[in-house]
């Protein structure tokens, strides 16, 4: 899956407008469809399947104040290995962390095939001028990040100035080049269906490899809703342009239930090319372990206590 | 990249015990049939035999009605509280064994389990709650109090919603002070024999709800019964005409449910991705066994060929198979002879000119199946835009103006429903008010609900279901 190039893209400021300014989407047509989805039934073999599949789609995230070292150790231990006990289960996808810590998970990582991603651009309000997100973009790459996470600008978004949303995230990632984008929405200040498949065209238009739904830092994270707005922003994109985006749900996914929801829809929606860790991700820090107590319910029948489970 | 299958995830059957062979309930009691005949019902996703029911003749049909004629005498004689208080008995025992009958339905109907326990048993008890609630405000209903019950009112019902139907013509009936004689579907009989249990359950006196079964010939004894005073039918309009005639110079009440061709119209300004999923809802529901179905396409051209691409996709991702696997999205077709029928226009369409398409889906080897099916290139001219399919078969027409759409819309014998998508206030009230059809769905389709009066315009039928309306199609004027 190679990294989209703005320069590739034979699409036009012009066409980006004209299709920002068709966004119609029906709210509770929409709500009954995703709901409905909801309502599958998802047990035995192919539960185990979805859950190893989440597994494996986990960006296991830590994006604290306090993160330590230490705490970056512990967290790529457990992304490489999330159950010593259990090979079957296979390594997540990437760890995500702030740029000061990204030197020391590249260290841990080693030659595992977890990446390292990192946010940048002053996540999460990406309140600074300019300059400084490319500078924060550019350290964080500098250090070794193998996938970048931005924020768009909400602050030009609501005030209508999309082209200046569009013109940042070009030239982040131009900084970028072929390291892995993904522009977070924040799809809780977003607010309507509208907005989120406005900001969704914006971004994939300049070039994001993947768009992801928050930040994790606000009480409203991802929803299906959104996710399913986006995806279908991904898709009319594809119909364009031929180029396949992915997308990543993060903020308030806790347990194995609602992350098999989100897989139904992508199945469902987009079809087994985006089942898979290039095209689709998890944010996630405590779905993991939720996700590893159900693969053991599957297996022996029984749910364990959470310190059966190492610490990450 | 994975294909990720789901695995089998099936409503258990055990919940619900069929007995071998069925018999009538005829003044509160099950009675075997004096006809000492029996019909087989069998279970269309497997085509084994689940059971055996009465194949009732006039004798059968004379007890039916002279216990209704004597349940008629104390019914209608309660107090309206006394029968709204059974009516709400009732809905709360259906609530209380909803699965049992959710099973049942989609055993016996071949439609998937969600639909019958998300769908049909839900509306079912809200129907009965509803009317149970209208049961003692009967003078408020309108603004008159002579209007009187019919007394023994006939009822013919449909197999596509065979316990749902049921829910529409008792409920309001009884709520009315009526009692009645209904017969089920031959091909669905088994949810209305279930539902004897629950009036008996609910201690109903004898002879205000009896059930017949049989075929077409046990219908048309019903209706040629000289005390009967009304009849109700939701069937084909074939059938309804013939009603209609026998009953003519009669002094006998009649409402009519019959068949349709709905248009659903897209124009360019709708949500285009919800507009998909509605139209989907709109045919495929039921495997398109409605008769409200939105079974024409109307598309604006300039849409077009996006909106079918996408349909298409999406018609992919239609689950058919097993009734009772919760997976399932499309079931069974109710009867072989329906499967024949559907098979028959659809190669009539074909053979017109039409553009077929089908999607991938696997089929089971037993039962009776059809895929999902869009035509495109479709003339109005042809049978597959003229003629009620009742199955998963869509059919596509395009048009260029506001005007032009109300116009082919409007350009059939049928009119019981319409579908009308646009992001357009304005323009979803300029196109409803042209529509002749009975109901006008704007940005949704399929949606019911027991206060909203449902019926036909011209060969749907006449008289409403449902609402305060539907008070009326049991009442009548009496000096």
């Amino acid at each position: 899956m190679g990294n989209i190039k703005t320069s590739d893209l034979s699409i036009q400021w012009s066409n980006v407008l004209e299709m920002v300014y068709e966004s119609r989407i029906d709210s509770v047509g929409l709500n009954e469809r995703v709901n409905s989805l909801a309502t599958r039934s998802i047990k035995k073999d192919s539960k185990l399947e979805a859950l190893n599949m989440i597994v494996s789609m986990c960006d296991l995230t830590t994006l604290e104040g306090e993160d330590t070292e230490g705490k970056i150790s512990q967290m790529v231990a457990k992304a490489i290995k999330p159950n010593p006990l259990d090979s079957s289960v296979p390594s997540v996808a990437a760890v995500c962390v702030y740029p000061s810590l990204v030197g020391t998970a590249k260290e841990k990582v080693q030659n595992s095939d977890v990446k390292v991603a990192a946010v940048s651009s002053y996540f999460p309000s990406g309140q600074v001028p300019m300059e400084s997100k490319l500078l924060d973009t550019k350290y964080a790459i500098e250090s070794g990040a193998d996938e970048i996470d931005i924020v768009i600008n909400r602050k030009a978004f609501l005030e209508g100035d999309y082209r200046r949303v569009y013109d940042e995230i070009v030239a982040l990632k131009e900084v970028c080049q072929d390291v892995h984008l993904k522009t977070i929405l924040e799809v809780g200040d977003l607010k309507t269906y509208e907005n989120i498949r406005k900001a969704s065209l914006i971004s994939l238009a300049a070039g994001s490899d993947f768009i992801k739904t928050s930040t994790g830092k606000l009480s409203i994270g991802s929803s299906r809703q959104a996710c399913y707005v986006m995806l279908k922003s991904v898709l009319d994109f594809e119909s364009m342009t031929g180029v396949k985006a992915g997308i990543k749900v993060a903020g308030g996914i806790r347990d194995a239930k609602d992350a098999i929801r989100y897989l139904v829809m992508i199945n469902e929606e987009m079809g087994s090319d985006w089942l898979n860790p290039e095209l689709f991700r998890f944010g996630a820090s405590s779905l993991l372990d939720d996700v590893l107590k159900q693969i053991k319910k599957l297996k022996t029948g029984a749910y364990q206590a959470g310190y059966y489970f190492p610490r990450g | 990249m994975i294909d990720w299958q789901y695995s089998e995830s099936i409503e258990s059957p055990d919940i619900v015990s069929i007995k071998k062979k069925y018999t009538n309930y005829i003044g509160g009691k099950f009675v075997e049939p004096k006809s000492k005949k029996y019909i087989n019902t069998i279970s269309p996703s497997t085509e084994e035999l689940l059971s055996k029911v009465p194949l009732s003749n006039e004798k059968d049909i004379n007890s039916a009605v002279k216990s209704a004629k004597e349940g008629f005498e104390v019914w209608s004689k309660l107090t309206p509280n006394q029968r709204s208080r059974y009516l709400f008995k009732i809905a709360r025992l259906i609530q209380e064994r909803s699965r049992e009958f959710a099973v049942l339905e989609s055993l016996d109907g071949g439609k998937p389990i969600k639909e019958s326990r998300d769908f049909d048993l839900p509306q079912v008890a809200a129907n009965f709650f509803y009317f149970a609630g209208w049961a003692d405000k009967l003078d408020l209903s309108w603004a008159t109090k002579s209007l009187k019950p019919y007394g023994v009112v006939g009822q013919i019902i449909p197999w596509n919603f065979p316990l749902l139907m049921l829910a529409w013509k008792i409920a309001p009936a009884l709520a009315t002070g009526n009692t009645v004689v209904l017969k089920p579907a031959e091909t669905t009989p088994l949810t209305a024999l279930l539902f004897a249990e629950i009036c008996e359950q609910a201690g109903l006196p004898p002879g205000v709800v009896n059930i017949v079964t049989g075929d077409g010939s046990t219908g048309s004894l019903i209706v040629n019964h000289r005390d009967i005073n009304k009849i109700a039918f939701t069937g084909s309009t074939q059938v309804g005409k013939l009603i209609q005639k026998s009953l003519a110079g009669r002094d006998v009440g009649l409402t009519l449910e019959l068949g349709g061709k709905a248009a659903n119209i897209v124009y360019e300004d709708a949500a285009i991705d919800q507009a998909v999923e509605g139209v989907v809802n709109g045919i495929f529901f039921n495997q398109g066994h409605v008769c409200c179905a939105g079974s024409r396409l109307l598309l604006q051209e300039s849409i077009h060929d996006e909106f079918i691409k996408k349909l298409e996709k999406r018609m992919q991702s239609l689950r058919v198979g097993n009734p009772l696997d919760k997976n399932t999205d499309i079931g069974a077709i109710n009867s072989k002879e329906q499967l024949d029928k559907i098979t028959g226009l659809v190669n009539e369409g074909v053979e017109d000119g039409g553009e077929l398409f089908q999607t991938e889906c696997e089929l089971p080897g037993n039962g009776f199946w059809f895929r999902p099916t869009l035509f495109t290139n479709v003339q109005p001219s042809y049978s597959i835009a003229r003629e009620e399919i009742f199955g998963p078969v869509l059919t596509t027409l395009t048009f260029r103006t506001p005007e032009e759409a109300v116009e082919i819309a409007n350009n059939t014998e049928y009119g019981l429903s319409a579908g009308v998508w646009t992001e357009k206030g304005s323009k979803i009230l300029w196109t409803a008010d042209r529509l002749e059809a009975g109901v006008v769905w704007a940005n949704t389709f399929n949606k019911f609900d027991p206060s909203s009066p449902f019926g036909g315009y011209k060969e749907s039928g006449f008289g409403r279901e449902g609402g305060r309306h539907g008070l009326l199609s049991y009442l009548k004027a009496s000096s």
